[in-house]
C-alpha cells in the first residue's frame, strides 16, 4: 500500500512508479503498490481504470514501458519462471480452455511448478474441496456450468500456493482477476473468506483481488486500492478510501455508504431511485 | 456461448488407463507390422518370415526362397518402418500442433505445414540441386529435406503469426490461414510442374496424395535424426505442453517460458513433418484422427497423449500403406485417398462440435 512505502516491511509484491502504454493510450501511469504477507487487498474502479492492467504487469504478463515490478526485492524478471510460479499463482479473468480434461487434471496443473508428485493429487482433492467443487472432480471441465469453471479455476491457483514454497523466499501470492464475476451470492462471499482465511491462516500469504463490487471490498479486503484512468486515486483501509465523495468524483455516480450496525465494515450502497 | 450444446458427457471419458491403451495400441501394430511383412504380390508366409528374420540376424538361409528374402529386405521392410515413422510422425506433429494452437483441429496438412514442405522441396527438385556449387555435391541427398523443413516451418509460422490473438475466432482464422498457404504453396507446386522436366515431373506429381514406394534404406537413414530429434524435443516439453492447453498467460504462470516452448515447438513439427513430406508427400488427416481418436479415450493430456497418439498413427499410416498396395495389384492407389477417406469424416465432425467455439452466440 502506498501508505506504507516509508516503512521498512518487505513487499512480498510491489510495483514502482509503472508506467504501461499500449497503441498511444497510457494504461497505467506512473504507478505504485505495495502488497504484504498477511493482506487481502481489493482493487477498485471503473471500467478501463487500469485494475487489470496492474495486475498483469505484477504478475509479469506484461512488461511496463517505465518503472520495476519487484518480487521479495527482486526483480521480476530476474525471478527463474519456475521458481517465480512456485511463489505467485494468477487466476485471469476468463479462460479459454477447449480440451476435455476432467476439473481434478485442471487443478492439478497448478502443481506443475512443484516437485511434490506424492502429494500433488491429495493437494488437488485438497483445493477442490475448498471451493465446494469435490463432486465435479471428475466431471468433463468443458460441460461445467461458468460458476463451476471459475470455481474449479481458483482451486487451482489455490493448489499453486498451497504450501510454503520450495523456493529461496518462503511467501507466497495470489493474484486474482474478478474472482467472483460469475459467482452466485454464496459462492462470492466463500471465494473471499477462502482468500482472507489464506492471508490469515498461513504462513507470508497475500492476495490482491480486482473486484467490482464494492460492498464485498469493504467487508473483506485489509486495504483497498481506488484506481482511476490509469493511477491511484487512493489507498489505504476501507473506511478510509470508500468515502461517498471519492467514490461519486471517481465512479460518476451517487453512493451513500450505509454502517453495518453488527460489524465494523460499511456496506456500500446506490440510493434508491 | 450458443445455446445448443451439441453433446455433454456426464464423465469425461472411457477408463481406460492411460498406459492399457499404449499396450493395446503396440500390440496392434505389432500385429500390423507383421501383415504387412507378409502381404503383397509376393506373399510370405508367417513360417517364411520367421525364416526370414532368423537368417537377417545371423541363422541358416533355410524355410524361404531367395526372391523372398530381396523383397523383404529390399522392398517390404523399409516400406513398412517408413509408414510407422510417417504414422509416428504426422500424429506426434498433429498432437504437438494441437497444444500449441490450443485447438482439436490442427493438423500438419490443413494449415499449411505439410504444403510448405512441399514447396520447399519442390523448389530444390527443380531448381535447387543444379544451383549447388559442385563440390557441394555430396549434400545434395540432404537438400531435399531440408528445404522441406525450412517450408514447413515458414508456413507453420506464418499461419500462427495470422492466428494468434483472435480470441474465439482463431480457430476460423487459423484454417483460413491454412487454406491460404495451401493454395500457395499449390500455385508454386503447379509452376514449378510447368518448368519441371518430365522425370522431375513424376517426382512432383505424387506430392498431393502421398505415397511410400519410393521407400529406402538411405531414405529411413536420412529421416531418422531429425525424427529421433524432434521426438525428444516433444516429449521434454510434454508437461508444458499439456499446461499450454490451458492458455498462453496461464502456462506462462505456471512457469513454463511460453515464448521458446513455442519455438521448440514449431522446430519440432517441421523437423517431423519436412522431411517425410520431402520423401512421402502430403499424407492428410492422420495428425488429426490419431490425436482426437485417443483424446477421446484417455483425455487431452499430452504426457499420455503423445506416445498412444504416435503409436495409433503409425498404425493408420501402416494399415492405409497395406490397403493401398494390396487392394488393386499390381496398380496401387494413393495413400492419401484412404486416409482422407477415414479423416474427412472426423474433421467434419470436429467441426461441427467446435463451432459454437468461434460462431457467434
Amino acid at each position: 500500500m502506498v501508505a506504507r512505502v516509508m516503512t521498512n516491511r518487505n513487499a512480498a509484491l510491489q510495483a514502482r512508479e509503472v508506467t504501461v502504454q499500449r497503441g498511444g493510450a497510457t494504461l497505467l501511469d506512473g504507478v505504485s503498490i505495495q502488497l504484504h504477507a498477511g493482506e487481502l487487498v481489493a482493487l477498485v474502479g471503473p471500467n478501463g481504470a487500469g485494475k487489470s492492467t496492474l495486475l498483469k504487469t505484477l504478475s509479469g504478463e506484461l512488461v511496463p514501458d517505465a518503472g520495476s515490478v519487484l518480487m521479495h526485492e527482486r526483480e521480476l524478471h530476474n525471478w527463474l519462471p519456475q521458481q517465480a510460479a512456485q511463489m505467485r499463482a494468477v487466476l485471469p479473468q476468463a479462460s479459454s480452455l477447449s480440451f476435455s480434461f476432467t476439473a481434478l487434471e485442471v487443478v492439478l496443473f497448478g502443481r506443475l511448478p512443484h516437485r511434490t508428485r506424492a502429494r500433488d493429487h491429495e493437494i488437488a482433492r485438497a483445493a477442490l474441496a475448498l471451493t465446494d467443487c469435490s463432486a465435479l472432480a471428475e466431471r468433463d471441465y468443458l460441460t461445467l456450468s461458468g460458476g463451476e469453471k471459475a470455481r474449479v479455476q481458483l482451486a487451482r491457483v489455490l493448489a499453486q500456493v498451497w504450501e510454503p514454497a520450495d523456493a529461496p523466499v518462503p511467501a507466497r501470492v495470489l493474484l486474482l482477476d474478478e474472482p467472483t464475476a460469475a459467482l452466485d451470492l454464496k459462492h462470492q462471499h466463500s471465494v473471499l473468506r477462502i482468500a482472507r482465511e489464506r492471508t490469515r491462516s498461513e504462513q507470508a500469504f497475500a492476495v490482491l483481488a480486482v473486484l467490482h463490487d464494492l460492498s464485498l471490498a469493504a467487508q473483506y479486503a485489509d486495504g483497498i486500492v481506488l484506481m482511476d484512468r490509469g493511477k491511484i486515486v487512493d489507498s489505504g483501509p476501507p473506511a478510509q478510501v470508500l468515502t461517498p465523495e471519492q467514490l461519486q468524483a471517481v465512479f460518476g455516480y451517487p453512493v451513500r455508504v450505509v454502517p453495518l450496525p453488527d460489524r465494523e465494515q460499511a456496506s456500500i450502497a446506490v440510493p434508491g431511485i | 456461448m450458443s445455446a445448443s450444446v451439441p453433446f455433454t458427457r456426464p464423465l469425461a471419458r472411457s477408463p481406460i488407463r492411460p498406459r492399457l491403451l499404449t499396450q493395446l495400441l503396440s500390440v496392434g501394430l505389432a500385429i500390423v507390422t507383421a501383415v504387412s511383412l507378409m502381404s503383397g504380390a509376393l506373399p510370405i508366409s508367417g513360417d517364411e518370415l520367421m525364416a526370414i528374420v532368423r537368417h537377417a540376424a545371423g541363422g541358416v538361409d533355410i524355410g524361404f526362397a531367395p526372391q523372398q528374402y530381396t523383397v523383404f529386405m529390399e522392398l517390404r521392410l523399409p516400406r513398412t518402418v517408413l509408414a510407422i515413422l510417417a504414422g509416428v510422425c504426422l500424429a506426434s506433429a498433429g498432437a504437438a500442433l494441437q497444444a500449441l494452437f490450443r485447438n482439436p483441429l490442427a493438423d500438419p496438412g490443413l494449415i499449411g505445414v505439410a504444403g510448405g514442405a512441399s514447396l520447399g522441396a519442390g523448389c530444390v527438385i527443380v531448381f535447387g540441386v543444379s544451383l549447388l556449387p559442385a563440390t557441394w555435391a555430396m549434400l545434395a541427398p540432404f537438400a531435399t529435406p531440408l528445404a522441406a523443413s525450412a517450408g514447413g516451418l515458414t508456413a507453420a509460422l506464418v499461419v500462427y503469426r495470422i492466428a494468434a490473438g483472435h480470441g474465439g475466432a482463431a480457430l476460423a482464422v487459423m484454417l483460413l490461414a491454412g487454406i491460404a498457404v495451401n493454395a500457395v504453396a499449390g500455385a508454386g507446386l503447379g509452376l514449378f510442374a510447368a518448368l519441371a522436366t518430365n522425370e522431375q515431373l513424376r517426382n512432383l506429381s505424387f506430392w498431393s496424395l502421398g505415397s511410400l514406394s519410393a521407400a529406402s534404406w538411405q531414405m529411413l537413414a536420412l529421416l531418422s535424426a531429425p525424427v529421433a530429434a524432434a521426438l525428444l524435443m516433444l516429449w521434454r516439453d510434454r508437461a508444458a505442453l499439456s499446461a499450454l492447453m490451458l492458455g498462453e498467460a496461464e502456462a506462462g504462470h505456471l512457469g513454463v517460458n511460453v515464448a521458446t516452448l513455442k519455438l521448440r515447438v514449431f522446430v519440432a513439427t517441421a523437423l517431423l513433418v519436412g522431411p517425410l513430406v520431402a520423401f512421402t508427400g502430403v499424407i492428410g488427416f492422420v495428425g488429426l484422427v490419431a490425436p482426437h481418436i485417443v483424446r477421446l479415450l484417455i483425455g487431452p493430456d499430452f504426457r499420455h497423449l503423445l506416445p498412444s497418439a504416435a503409436l495409433l498413427g503409425a498404425c493408420i499410416v501402416l494399415a492405409a500403406d497395406l490397403v493401398a498396395r494390396t487392394v488393386v495389384v499390381p496398380a496401387e492407389l494413393p495413400i492419401g485417398v484412404l486416409t482422407a477417406l477415414i479423416g474427412t469424416p472426423v474433421f467434419l465432425y470436429l467441426l461441427v462440435r467446435e463451432r459454437r467455439a468461434w460462431l457467434p452466440a
